[in-house]
């Protein structure tokens, strides 16, 4: 698709990113990047702004400071035509979901290909019972988001994401609220996807088992910044003392489970 | 005037409403100072946010491609499920003018001027706001819900995601269906309340609908009714815009929803009778007698 790019390019780049809310400071000179392909996965406590960071990459927040570049586009620049023109590559789960719900599962799916593609009524309705099969949805297709489950409802969100076939992926918190059996498939269809359609993907979450299915690399953030960036060895090798409590923390979790 | 009292007494209510939420902020503990300061700050920012608020609307709305289908969603949700309800108030408003002129009527021997003064007390200013107070209670609660909980279940930010801007989509559609269906609304209760204003007549003193009419009509003219229905255009875009703009500044889970909603329904009622001050003051310059 964009093999001329492909390997000096990132899809995602963050340069010097401050984002406060009042006093409050969220994000502190960030620096990342997701190379194309990749998924990087973001880590951290609640509250610690991983969300923010995925808002401000899609331009639904902008930052106070710093650059964040989609596919080489300085995005903070852009007016709302061409950002909107940069979004329709860019997939996004949201924490809850956040289907429609004033329309069915297939109306949510189709909502992104009625608004941004031509095609016969027909056509569309194959696409998204295409999209619904590959989430394993189908049978789901007329019922309302209020009337399906919460890993049901992501399945949803992740075929309504995938629509438009983004070259990148964003996804907030995608096992959530899931028990463990629930939330071990969805890591697996992500996974899957992204081996699949070879996008480039950021997720955040403060869930290991995700970590461990779906992340070529880690960036783990505190108190506004980026505490460590590396593989999982290298954070479970780290001395520093806020990673070394959250991996035994989550280690501890894992023998619970 | 009836109407006069009411606007009177629904203005001291919204005041009381007012004063008596604000008076958390006002009450003398450590904020004492900072009470009215901080009244006086959101009062502005409200006002400085609806300004910012429409003219996001407008630059939105001005460009193609047009939201056609999601306009008629919403004029049919808007107009045609607010039909019998309006349709009742005028009816009800009808008979109750009927039923209280009547009497003062009687007293100066003036019985044949009844329909006139319950067709043009209708056409002129009880259709329209009766019209308007129902709507922005039916339609104005529901906008601020529906996109209150849209906002607060990040509905807003996956439609802002999926490269559509949600003033486009969301709101100009639905003022555009308020000030569209608005007008026609009111007609149909003119129309309620002057068959209703005729049948709690001649239950008392039987006269024909037609006599009835042709009484009323001799007096009222074009020029009354035009002005009050361009008037409920205003109104329309009022609850339209404000429902909207509380609807999408809501936060705070269920609760916001909650604030956005009632706070749709006060501010809308209570700009709307304040618009008709000023329009009602216009329409007597523009159109004199």
């Amino acid at each position: 698709m964009t093999t001329e790019n492909h390997n000096h390019e990132s899809a995602i780049r963050l340069r010097a990113v401050s984002k406060s809310f009042g006093e409050q400071t969220v994000l502190d000179r960030i620096n990342l990047d997701v190379a194309r392909g990749e998924t990087v996965t973001v880590l951290g406590r609640s509250g610690s702004g991983k969300s923010v960071m995925l808002k401000l990459i899609i331009g639904l927040q902008s930052p106070d400071r710093g650059k964040i570049e989609i596919g080489g586009e300085e995005i903070t620049a852009l007016s709302l035509g061409e950002l909107n023109r940069i979004r329709k590559n860019v997939g996004f789960l949201f924490q809850h979901s956040a289907l429609y719900d004033s329309l069915t599962v297939e109306e949510n799916v189709a909502f992104p290909l009625r608004r941004h593609r031509t095609m016969k009524d027909d056509e569309r309705h194959k696409c998204v019972r295409e999209l619904l099969a590959r989430v394993g949805m189908e049978e789901a297709a007329e019922k309302m988001p209020a009337d399906i489950s919460g890993g049901m409802k992501k399945r949803v969100g992740l075929a309504r994401a995938l629509a438009l076939e983004p070259e990148i992926m964003l996804l907030d918190e995608p096992t959530a609220g899931l028990d463990p059996i629930t939330a071990g498939e969805i890591n697996q269809l992500i996974r899957e996807l992204q081996k699949e359609r070879h996008m480039s993907s950021v997720v955040v979450t403060h869930d290991m088992r995700s970590v461990r299915t779906v992340a070529d690399r880690i960036a783990m953030l505190n108190e506004g910044g980026i505490v460590i960036e590396g593989t999982l060895e290298d954070l479970e090798q780290s001395d520093d003392p806020f990673v070394s409590k959250f991996m035994h923390e989550s280690r501890e979790e894992r023998t619970d489970v | 005037m009836k109407l006069s009292s009411q606007i009177i007494a629904w203005i001291g209510a919204t005041l009381f409403a007012v004063s008596a939420n604000a008076w958390p902020r006002l009450s003398p503990t450590k904020r004492e100072l900072e009470g009215p300061r901080d009244l006086l700050v959101g009062l502005l920012e409200w006002f400085g946010g609806i300004g910012e608020f429409c003219v996001r609307l407008v630059s939105a709305a001005a460009r193609p491609p047009y939201e056609g289908r999601e306009l008629l969603r919403q004029m049919d949700e808007i107009g045609s499920k607010s039909l019998p309800l309006v349709a009742l108030a005028g009816a009800a408003i009808g008979v109750v003018l009927s039923l209280h002129t009547r009497d003062t009527l009687v007293q100066f021997g003036a019985e044949s001027m009844l329909p006139a003064l319950i067709i043009i007390s209708i056409v002129k200013e009880s259709g329209p706001i009766i019209t308007a107070l129902v709507v922005s209670g039916r339609v104005g609660a529901g906008i601020g819900a529906e996109l209150g909980s849209m906002k607060v279940t990040e509905q807003i930010d996956a439609i802002e995601a999926s490269a559509v801007n949600p003033y486009k989509f969301l709101v100009a559609t639905r003022i555009v269906a308020c000030m569209a269906m608005l007008p026609l609304l009111t007609i149909a209760a003119d129309f309620c309340g002057i068959l209703a204003g005729w049948a709690a007549n001649t239950l008392v003193e039987p006269i024909s609908l037609k006599l009835f009419l042709t009484q009323g009509l001799k007096q009222a003219d074009f020029v009354d009714l035009l002005p009050a229905i361009i008037k409920t255009v205003v109104f329309g875009f009022i609850i339209g815009a404000i429902g909207c703009f509380q609807g999408m500044r809501a936060k705070g889970g269920t609760e916001g929803v909650g604030r956005a909603s009632t706070s749709a329904v006060v501010l809308s009622s209570l700009f709307v009778i304040l618009a008709d001050v000023v329009l009602v003051r216009l329409i007597i310059t523009f159109f004199p007698q």
